[in-house]
Formats: C-alpha cells, structure tokens, sequence
C-alpha cells in the first residue's frame, strides 16, 4: 500500500493494474490497443530467460555419468515431459516436447511469483516511482492468450501441413456430422470447436491465477493482522497445488491439440 | 485487464524461448539422458552376461574336477593292476628259475654219482685183480687165474 490511505476499492484496483508504457503514435493509431504492460512483459522475460539459460548452462555440462543434483533434478523435468509427449503423441515432431517444456517451466515459474506476499514487489517499486506493478504474468490476459494463440498458430499450421489444405477444409466441412449436406451445420460448429482451444487454455489459466490472486489481495484487506497467517497460509498452500494444475493442464492440452492436429479423422 | 500490444510481445518472448529450447537445451539434455540409459542397460547386460558366464564356468569346473577324480582312479586302477602283473611275472620267472637250477643240479648230481661210481668200479676192479694175483700167486696156475680175474669183471658189470 502507498503511503497515502487507500480505501479497499482502490486498493484492489490498484493491484489489478499493470504497469503502463504507450507511445502517442501508438496511443493515436490503435487506441487502448496501443499500450504495452511492462510489468507482464518484464516479469516474464525475466523468468523465462532465467530458467532457460539455467537449462543452457546445465545442457552445455550435462554429462552421460553420473550426473550433479541439479542435472538429476532438471532431467528428471525433461523425463517427466517426454514420457506425457510420448504417451499423448503419436507421431514424431521434434518441436513438440521443447514446446512443451517451454510452456510447462514458463507458465510454473509466472504462477510460483502469486506466491510472493503481494505487497512486497509493489511496495519496494513505489519507492523508486513505479505507479503499478503486478508480479503474476498469468493474471494478465495477454500472457496467456499470447501463448494459447502461438498454440492455435500451430495447430493450424500442423493441420494444414499434415493433412493438406484440402483434408483440413474438408474436416472443417465434413466435421461432427460426415454428410456433405451437414455442411452449413459443420462449419460453425467446427470454427467454434477450434476457436475454442486457444480461448479455452487462455481463460482457463488466467482465470486460476487470477480468481487466487484476488483472493490473497482480499486476504490482504482483512483488518485483524493474525487472519493474514490463519487465511494466507492455508490458500498459499492450496494454490501450490493450483499453480502446478494449471502449469500441468495447459502443457498436456496443449500436447493433446497438437497430437489431433496431426492425425486425420 | 484489457488485451492490448503486451500480446505480441509475449508472443515473440514466447516463440523466441521455443526455438531456444529446441535449439540448445531439449537435444542435448535428452541426450545424455538417453546416453545413460543406453549405458546403464548395457552395463545390467554385461552383469546378467557375467552371472551367466559364472555359472557356466563352475558347471564347466565341477565337470572338469568329476572328469579328474574318475581319471586319477582309473590310473590308480592301471598302477594296481600293472603291479599285479609285474609281480606275477617276477614270481613265474623266480620260479622258472629255480626249477632250472633244481633241475641242473639234480643232472650234475646224477653225473657225478655215474662218474663216482666207474671210478670206484676201476679202482675195486684194480684192486681185486691185485688182491687175486696176491693169492693165485701162492697156488693156482695161471690158466685158473685170468678166469677168475674176468669173471669177477663180468660180474661187477652186471652188478652196476
């Protein structure tokens, strides 16, 4: 909280809002469009790039030996994600598994930051004059959608690739009901059934982290100090279990959209 | 709250830390687990392939230690029965040799007797004819004399 007494309102609000940076070319020509979360963008990178050069390092070292705790416990990572591609995914595509890893590490690492006290990283910023800064990627719509429309990308792209743009208009066409004259019928049904998948990973992630990140801020309002432990504790707990779910569901399905993109009806 | 450019920009991040992945960490780490695994597998095949080379290798040795035992008891058998044979051929010899000695001095006995006895013959025959020539010189003619001499002769032939 700033220095100056908020009402519970604008606290709240002022933990839904993310840090702002907007060009007035930008401003102009896109409108509310034009504006970049540097909080989203920043945070992200930061973990992303982090844990990735971690990887490098350690890939760069990694021995066929006996390998080094770290080693054990990344490969243990890499076993864990391999053995879900290769239990889901018939075919071979070598950018399944990678996508996979980088999506299950990436989304894990943005959700693990809700279980940083809330305050802490607004606070300390404020101090040297950043208004907002949410610490949670994954609350932020453009993080998830970013990723579930780079998964769509490529579903359509597999699709297309694997069973030709004539198989693929064809499924769209041909698609819950196999008689030509279901058309009219099959085509919305299957535009919204493809349109689901990347509005489905996106809001189903964000809703999580977002809905817990609501609740540590409202826990956060409580007035009686010792209901921040009694409260907080047990719902950090849970949303461990919820960070990891989510981290989890988004991998596996996106494994799953991939594999039936590959394989024809 | 709002979808706005942030969109893009996790897209790029997003596609920049894919290919990153695929490039430089997901090969190489998969690689030397798979090293690993090829290497584990290959070193429990060798130990299988051990246990199983011992336990020939003492079948073979109990084998070979049967094959000696039954071996070392047939030579022993051989030694047995080829002193046997040695002793029973140097008892025969023994004996054949001693009956040929027996035998050798029972013949040189009986020569001997033979040639003792014609020389007593002579001797007794010398010495009748000297002891009658003592008396026939005294009274009887010489015709009787010579007689008498060879029928004594004739007589002690026969006698013989």
């Amino acid at each position: 909280m700033s220095s100056e007494a908020l009402d519970s309102t604008q606290y709240v609000h002022h933990h839904l809002t993310n840090l702002p940076w907007t060009h007035s070319f930008l401003q102009q020509k896109l409108g509310s469009f034009g504006v970049v979360n540097l909080d989203t963008l920043i945070v992200s990178f930061i973990l992303g790039s982090g844990v990735l050069l971690l990887f490098y390092c350690l890939a760069r070292r990694a021995t066929s030996g006996v390998p080094s705790k770290l080693q054990n416990f990344v490969e243990i990572l890499f076993e864990f994600i391999q053995r879900q591609v290769k239990e889901t995914f018939q075919g071979s595509n070598p950018l399944i598994a990678p996508l996979a890893l980088t999506i299950f590490v990436w989304i894990l690492l943005m959700n693990l930051m809700d279980l940083i006290p809330i305050d802490l990283f607004p606070m300390l910023l404020s101090k040297t004059g950043v208004p907002y800064f949410r610490m949670v990627p994954t609350t932020d719509l453009n993080a998830t959608f970013a990723m579930s429309l780079s998964v769509f990308i490529l579903i359509i792209y597999y699709s297309v690739k694997e069973k030709g743009l004539w198989g693929f208009t064809k499924e769209l066409f041909m698609h819950p009901f196999p008689y030509i004259w279901f058309a009219p019928i099959n085509l919305p049904l299957s535009i919204v059934h493809e349109l689901a998948k990347p509005v489905s990973l996106a809001l189903r992630l964000f809703g999580n982290l977002f809905s817990g990140e609501v609740i540590f801020i409202l826990i956060a309002l409580f007035p009686i100090w010792w209901l921040q432990w009694v409260l907080g504790f047990p719902w950090a707990i849970f949303h461990i279990l919820i960070i990891l779910i989510q981290a989890f569901i988004f991998t596996i399905l996106t494994i799953v959209y991939l594999s039936l993109a590959h394989e024809s009806h | 709250m709002d979808l706005n450019l942030t969109l893009f920009g996790q897209m790029i991040t997003f596609a920049l830390f894919v290919w990153f992945t695929k490039r430089f960490v997901w090969p190489v780490l998969i690689k030397a687990i798979n090293d690993r695994e090829a290497k584990i597998a290959d070193g429990l095949a060798a130990a299988e392939r051990g246990h199983h080379e011992l336990d020939l290798s003492q079948e073979r040795a109990k084998e070979l230690l049967r094959d000696a035992k039954a071996k070392a008891i047939d030579v022993v058998d051989q030694a047995h029965k080829q002193a046997t044979h040695i002793l029973e051929e140097a008892r025969s010899d023994a004996r054949a040799l001693a009956e040929r000695m027996v035998a050798t001095a029972e013949e040189e006995i009986v020569q001997a007797k033979h040639a003792a006895k014609m020389a007593l013959q002579k001797e007794l025959g010398v010495m009748v004819v000297k002891g009658a020539e003592r008396i026939l010189k005294q009274n009887i003619s010489g015709a009787i004399n010579d007689r008498l001499i060879s029928d004594l002769i004739a007589e002690v032939g026969v006698s013989e």
